[in-house]
C-alpha cells in the first residue's frame, strides 16, 4: 500500500493558465443523475456489506427502487424545464432492468457513463480479469443499447483498486469522476501513455452527502448549490471552473425536496450568458483538445512534475 | 489478489423489471389516473405507530431504531418511549380531533396487551387500527422459522382482535423489516394490505406465493423519525418540508391530471412532545386547509386497486 496514490501532481490553484470554455463561458456546468440499481440479495464481497440489515433490507432497497419508478420521472421533468442534458452515472444493468428509463434518456440525447454493473457489486478484491470484464461489459452494453461509446467512469459505490485508473486509460476512457482534489480538470498519471483526466464531480454538493451526511434540509441544499455556483462563477472570470451536481432521483425526487432543488437549477441556468450548460464528455473533449498540454506544461514549469504513474512512483523521488 | 469467485460477476436477475417477482416495473407517469374520495387531487394518509420497546431487548438480528442504548437498565430510553403511549398519543388524538383527521394507528400486540385502554380510546375517537407486529424487538427476518414468524403474526392479530373485536387486515412490520417469506406469511394469515415497502407513491399490488397483497405507500423520507431524529432537523423544518411536499404534489396532480398521496408517519414519543405538537399542527393544518385535499385511510387506498 502507498501513502500517496501518485495519480496526479500537486498544482496550486493560484496563477494557473487560464481556461476559457467555449463561447467565453466562465463555468462549465453539468448535472450527473446517478441512475442506479441496487440488488435485493447481492452476493457477498468480504470488504463491504451492501445492506445494513439482513437481506432483504426492505426500506433502503425499496427506497432506491422508488427512484426508478417515481423519482426519475420527476427529476427528468425538472431538468427538461431548465433545458439541461444529463450526464448519467449508470449502473449498466439498468439497461436491462429499466429500458423505459434508458429510452427516455436516449430521446433527450443525454450522455451515459459507467458506474459499474450494479451499485451492489464492489471492485474491492477483484482480479485484473474481473475488473476488465466490468469495463468491457460497460462499453459493450451501453454501445449495444444506445449507440454511445462511453468515455467516463465513476467506480460502483466509489470502490476502487490500484489498477482502476490505468485500466480506464487503456480502454480509452477520457475522464474519471473518482477523484475530488480540484475544481478544474487535471491530467492523470496513468500507464501506457494514454490521456485520462479527472473530471470535477462532487461529494460536497452531492445529494447523498448533503441530505444524509450533512443532514441539510431541502431548502438549505438549494441555498448551498446557489452559493457554490456563485463562487465558482466569480472565480471563473480568472480561469474556467467546473461545477457538477451529482444527484440520485431516489433522494432529490421526493416531493418535499424537488421544489427547492428546482429553484436552484433555475437560478444557475438563468446565468447562461456565463455558463456552459453541458455534459461531462463535452467538457473532457474540450479540455483534452485545448488545455491538457497547457496544464502539463504549467505543472512542469512550477517544478511539480513527479515521475511514475498511479500507485507506481518513479525512482527520482518526490517533491 | 482476487478472492472473489467468478460468480461475483454473474447476474442471474439481470433482466427487464425488478430483481424479484413481487411486482413488475411500472413508471408512475404511465399509469391511469386514480380517483380519490370526494374527487380530491391529494390524499393525506397519517399513520401513528403505537410501539413497545422492551427494557431488555435481544437486539437480534439488529437493534431496532429507538431501542435501548445504555447498559441495562436503560430507564432513560424506556421511559421516553413509554411517554408516547401515555402522553404523546393523547396529544395527537386531541389534535386529530381538532382537525377532524382520521388516522391509522399501527398497534403492536404488546401494546394491545399492556394498554388495552389506549387502543379502545383510539377506536372510540374513530380512528383505524392495523397490526404492527408484536413489539419492536420481535423483528421479522429470514432467519425465523415458519412457526416463529407465524406465531409473531397470529399472536399480534389475536391481541388486537381481543381488544377491538375485529381481526386486523392491515400490517406494518416492526422497523418495516421483513424476511423473504414475510409477505407470503402475512397473506396466508388473511392480511390484505401492508406498508413496509417504500417503492411507490401510490398503492400497488404485491404478488406472494400465498396470494396478492396491496402494498400501500408510506414515505420513509418524510417520516418524523427520519427528519427529526436521523437528520436532526428541527420541527419547524418538518412543517416546511410537509408544506413543500403538499405544494409539489398538488401541482403535479393538476398538471398530470393524476391524484397523488401524501403519507406521514407520526410517532407519539417523537411528534407528541410539548415543543413539537404545535408545529405538527401547523404542518397538518397547512395541508388540510387547501382545496382538493382529502384525508384517506386504508379502505380508500384499497379501493384504488382492482383486487
Amino acid at each position: 500500500m502507498h501513502s500517496d496514490p501518485n495519480l496526479y501532481d500537486f498544482w496550486p490553484y493560484r496563477d494557473r493558465p487560464k481556461i476559457t470554455w467555449p463561447y467565453n463561458k466562465k463555468v462549465a456546468f453539468w448535472v450527473a443523475p446517478n441512475i442506479e440499481f441496487y440488488e435485493l440479495d447481492p452476493p457477498t464481497n468480504p470488504s463491504r456489506k451492501p445492506w445494513g440489515r439482513p437481506h432483504p433490507d426492505i426500506v433502503p432497497y425499496s427506497a432506491r427502487d422508488w427512484g426508478n419508478r417515481v423519482g426519475h420521472w420527476r427529476l427528468m421533468e425538472v431538468m427538461d424545464e431548465c433545458d439541461i442534458r444529463g450526464s448519467i452515472s449508470l449502473s449498466v444493468a439498468m439497461l436491462d432492468h429499466h429500458p423505459e428509463i434508458i429510452r427516455a434518456c436516449v430521446d433527450r440525447n443525454w450522455e451515459f457513463f459507467s458506474h459499474g454493473i450494479y451499485n451492489t457489486r464492489y471492485s474491492y478484491n477483484m482480479s485484473e480479469a474481473q475488473e476488465r470484464a466490468v469495463l468491457e461489459d460497460s462499453i459493450r452494453s451501453v454501445m449495444d443499447a444506445t449507440g454511445q461509446r462511453i468515455r467516463g467512469y465513476l467506480a460502483p459505490a466509489l470502490t476502487h483498486t490500484e489498477r482502476t485508473l490505468d485500466l480506464l486509460a487503456e480502454y480509452e476512457f477520457w475522464y474519471s469522476c473518482d477523484l475530488f482534489q480540484d475544481d478544474q480538470p487535471q491530467p492523470l498519471k496513468v500507464k501506457g501513455g494514454k490521456r485520462l483526466i479527472s473530471m470535477p464531480y462532487s461529494l460536497e454538493v452531492n445529494d447523498v452527502i448533503t441530505y444524509g451526511i450533512y443532514q441539510q434540509s431541502p431548502r438549505a441544499y438549494a441555498d448551498t448549490l446557489m452559493r457554490h455556483f456563485d463562487q465558482l462563477l466569480e472565480e471563473g472570470s480568472e480561469t474556467g471552473t467546473v461545477m457538477c451536481i451529482p444527484l440520485h432521483a431516489y433522494l432529490v425526487g421526493h416531493p418535499h425536496r424537488i421544489g427547492p432543488f428546482r429553484e436552484a437549477l433555475r437560478y444557475i441556468t438563468s446565468h447562461r450568458q456565463d455558463v456552459w450548460v453541458t455534459t461531462a464528455k463535452e467538457i473532457a473533449e474540450f479540455y483534452l483538445a485545448n488545455h491538457y498540454e497547457q496544464s502539463l506544461a504549467d505543472i512542469a514549469r512550477r517544478g511539480n512534475f513527479r515521475p511514475g504513474t498511479g500507485f507506481n512512483p518513479g525512482q527520482q523521488g518526490g517533491l | 489478489m482476487s478472492i472473489l469467485p467468478d460468480s461475483y460477476l454473474t447476474y442471474a436477475r439481470r433482466h427487464a423489471g425488478p430483481d424479484h417477482d413481487y411486482y413488475p416495473a411500472s413508471p408512475i407517469v404511465d399509469r391511469a389516473p386514480l380517483t380519490l374520495p370526494r374527487a380530491a387531487l391529494l390524499g393525506l394518509w397519517v399513520v401513528v405507530p403505537l410501539e413497545f420497546f422492551p427494557l431488555n431487548p435481544t437486539g437480534q438480528p439488529f437493534k431496532t431504531p429507538g431501542a435501548m442504548q445504555t447498559p441495562y437498565p436503560d430507564l432513560r430510553h424506556y421511559t421516553t418511549r413509554d411517554y408516547g403511549n401515555r402522553v404523546g398519543a393523547y396529544r395527537l388524538l386531541k389534535l386529530f380531533g381538532k382537525l377532524g383527521l382520521r388516522a391509522t394507528f399501527a398497534v403492536q400486540g404488546a401494546v394491545a396487551e399492556r394498554y388495552p385502554g389506549l387502543v379502545r380510546d383510539v377506536l372510540a375517537d374513530g380512528h383505524n387500527i392495523c397490526a404492527h407486529g408484536w413489539d419492536t424487538d420481535s423483528l421479522h427476518h429470514s432467519g425465523l422459522s415458519v412457526d416463529q414468524e407465524n406465531s409473531f403474526i397470529t399472536r399480534t392479530l389475536d391481541a388486537l382482535h381481543s381488544v377491538s373485536g375485529t381481526r386486523p387486515d392491515g400490517w406494518i412490520s416492526p422497523a418495516r423489516a421483513e424476511g423473504f417469506a414475510t409477505p407470503a406469511r402475512l397473506a396466508a394469515n388473511s392480511i390484505r394490505w401492508f406498508a413496509d415497502w417504500a417503492h411507490d407513491d401510490l398503492p400497488t399490488t404485491f404478488q406472494t406465493q400465498e396470494g396478492i397483497l396491496a402494498a400501500l405507500p408510506l414515505s420513509n423520507e418524510l417520516d418524523d423519525w427520519q427528519i427529526l431524529i436521523n437528520y436532526t432537523r428541527p420541527e419547524q423544518e418538518w412543517a416546511i418540508q410537509v408544506r413543500d411536499a403538499a405544494d409539489w404534489l398538488l401541482d403535479e396532480a393538476k398538471r398530470l391530471n393524476s391524484p397523488r398521496l401524501l403519507t406521514l408517519t407520526l410517532r407519539p414519543f417523537v411528534s407528541g412532545l410539548p415543543y413539537r405538537i404545535k408545529l405538527i399542527e401547523e404542518g397538518l393544518s397547512g395541508v388540510l386547509r387547501r382545496s382538493d385535499v382529502s384525508v384517506v385511510g386504508p379502505d380508500d387506498l384499497l379501493n384504488l386497486l382492482s383486487l
